[in-house]
């Protein structure tokens, strides 16, 4: 089912969350007012910001596997000289949503030394549909400015009620929305009440003004059968297509992958606890893959990475994955390359 | 080597059947009997009720009409009627398989005679079956003791390439089978205790890895 919130009911809760979670000083020194208060600026200031993302914890009584991996990242990112600007938290903290789960995320994410930005996933949200989340984190759809930016944070992992009916209980519910190739899944949405929101949002933001949005699912198709997808992405994408320099960063799919679709460039990022294979149809031909992970390695495939805003409002995308050398993605390239020279990725590996 | 197929074992069960039942039964010389002939089970059989005992052939789909004496009309044959009934019963077997692949075989290994409809559901079901409860186990936390499941890295099997074993695994330090591997994910990424070569949670979980990819080449020993 998807949350219908007006407006107002959105500014009430947002408010309310940000009381609660403390988000005021959270956001204090990214320019938060409102979504109304983004004004034309100048150019973006150059700066870079972190992402930690899909530490999928179970309590750690249960499983000290991913506790490891996100605590070997928190290290990772505090170590970086000089501190990011913020670092974002892409979403699936919790395996399971549980409480248990999501507290012990929020206190290894207390110890990230820089200011945090988080947002919601699926594996967060639905087994009480996103209650205990709010309470520590506070709105789950909210944005801010920062630097000349224009920051725009989505729950986009909305998909429409079908547990209802077969009166599937909240874990029940939870473990159907966390298996990944769940044939009786549903698509991801963004859904009609937070594209309303996002209209409005950005009504007030010059088109000049460069955004970035946050997003957990990858807000274009890509795979459905393992909701690599997100079902209105053309609508979102209409949404944004005006502005001149849109990027997306999204969570969930665990694996290195770039996609350009107009002028809006996307960025997935990695996981904490574990690589996905590449599906086998559907991958953008922007994509550099990454290889095949090591089963034998813990940490291969895995990691975290960098965004460095550009003074143009573009970004370069980096990828840390633990082992390996890093990946970049420049703004550059991905900004001029021609598609059709491109390889289909599906001839140049690797092989799953 | 090939099999016998499905029906044929399964007449012979049904002859060995009726002969020991009516030996055992009564164990004194019967008629000769003859076929009647045969029609769809979903046919009415007309005109056979006096003299004759009605038989459903092993495609399920085929009912024959024996005839037979008086005394062996209702209840236990005696054994050396069932063997005659049975004997007919092969024939009328023989004909329909020849009555329902008018074109020239294509499937060379059952001695020319293609796969009935009922062989073809049966594999189907049972092929089915088992690969569904390797579906259960691979989605279920229970081969570990922390939470995590083979699918959670391996969505729709994907990424555990079983065509390209036996390969010497480098890890392992052997030539190493799937089993092998996933005794070894069950152990470490699911801390959990391996299994036997014999345990039905392994076959299953080797089949439905095995159904995931398929489609692939084998090519055994690629890295």
């Amino acid at each position: 089912m998807e949350r219908k919130f007006s407006r107002r009911e959105f500014l009430e809760v947002s408010a309310q969350g940000a009381a609660a979670a403390g988000l005021a000083s959270l956001l204090d020194g990214f320019g938060w007012s409102g979504p109304q208060s983004a004004e034309a600026g100048p150019e973006a200031q150059p700066f870079t910001f972190a992402y930690i993302s899909d530490a999928h914890l179970y309590e750690k009584k249960l499983n000290k596997r991913f506790v490891r991996s996100i605590e070997k990242t928190v290290a990772d990112v505090n170590a970086l000289d000089p501190q990011p600007d913020f670092v974002l938290f892409g979403g699936d903290l919790a395996q399971l949503g549980q409480k248990g789960e999501l507290d012990l995320g929020k206190e290894i994410l207390d110890g990230v030394r820089a200011k945090r930005v988080m947002m919601v996933g699926e594996h967060d949200w639905y087994l009480d549909m996103g209650e205990h989340w709010r309470e520590l984190f506070g709105p789950d759809t909210y944005s801010f400015d920062h630097k000349g930016i224009h920051c725009v944070v989505l729950n986009s992992v909305i998909v429409e009620d079908y547990w209802t009916a077969p009166k599937l209980s909240p874990m029940e519910r939870m473990k159907a929305m966390a298996q990944l190739d769940n044939p009786n899944g549903r698509p991801f949405t963004v859904g009609e009440a937070q594209r309303e929101w996002l209209n409005k949002d950005l009504s007030a933001v010059p088109l000049e003004r460069p955004i970035i949005v946050f997003s957990h699912s990858p807000l274009y198709k890509y795979y459905k059968n393992w909701n690599f997808w997100t079902d209105d992405a053309e609508q979102v994408q209409a949404i944004l297509a005006p502005f001149q320099r849109v990027t997306v960063v999204h969570a969930h799919t665990h694996q290195v992958l770039t996609n350009r679709i107009g002028t809006i460039r996307f960025h997935g990022v990695l996981s904490t606890a574990w690589p996905w294979p590449y599906a086998h149809k559907g991958l953008p031909r922007f994509t550099a893959q990454q290889d095949r992970a090591d089963p034998f390695d813990q940490f291969d495939g895995c990691g975290w990475g960098t965004v460095e805003v550009l003074a143009n409002g573009g970004v370069n995308k980096n990828y840390n994955l633990w082992g390996r050398k890093p990946t970049k993605v420049s703004y550059e390239w991905l900004s001029t390359v021609n598609e059709a020279t491109l390889p289909d990725p599906y001839e140049v590996g690797p092989h799953y | 080597m090939r099999k016998k197929s499905a029906p044929f074992t399964l007449l012979a069960m049904l002859a060995v059947g009726l002969i020991a039942f009516s030996f055992a039964a009564f164990g004194n010389p019967s008629p000769e009997v003859k076929s009647l002939g045969s029609v769809p089970c979903g046919e009415e059989m007309r005109g056979v009720a006096s003299e004759g005992r009605v038989f459903k052939l092993c495609d399920g789909e085929t009912k024959v009409a024996v005839q037979v004496a008086d005394s062996e009309r209702t209840g236990r044959m005696s054994r050396e009627a069932a063997q005659q009934v049975a004997a007919r019963l092969m024939e009328e077997w023989a004909k329909m398989k020849q009555a329902k692949s008018p074109e020239a075989p294509i499937v060379l290994a059952h001695k020319g005679e293609p796969h009935t409809r009922r062989e073809m559901r049966t594999w189907d079901t049972e092929l089915d079956g088992a690969v569904k409860e390797g579906y259960r186990i691979f989605h279920d936390s229970s081969l570990g003791t922390n939470g995590i499941s083979c699918d959670m890295c391996h969505p729709d099997g994907k990424d555990t390439h079983p065509y390209t074993y036996p390969k010497f695994q480098t890890q392992l330090k052997k030539v190493a089978l799937l089993r092998d591997m996933i005794n070894w994910c069950i152990e470490n990424p699911l801390e959990g205790q391996k299994l036997s070569d014999e345990d039905s949670k392994m076959k299953a979980v080797e089949m439905y890895i095995l159904w995931s990819n398929k489609g692939e080449v084998a090519v055994p020993g690629k890295h």
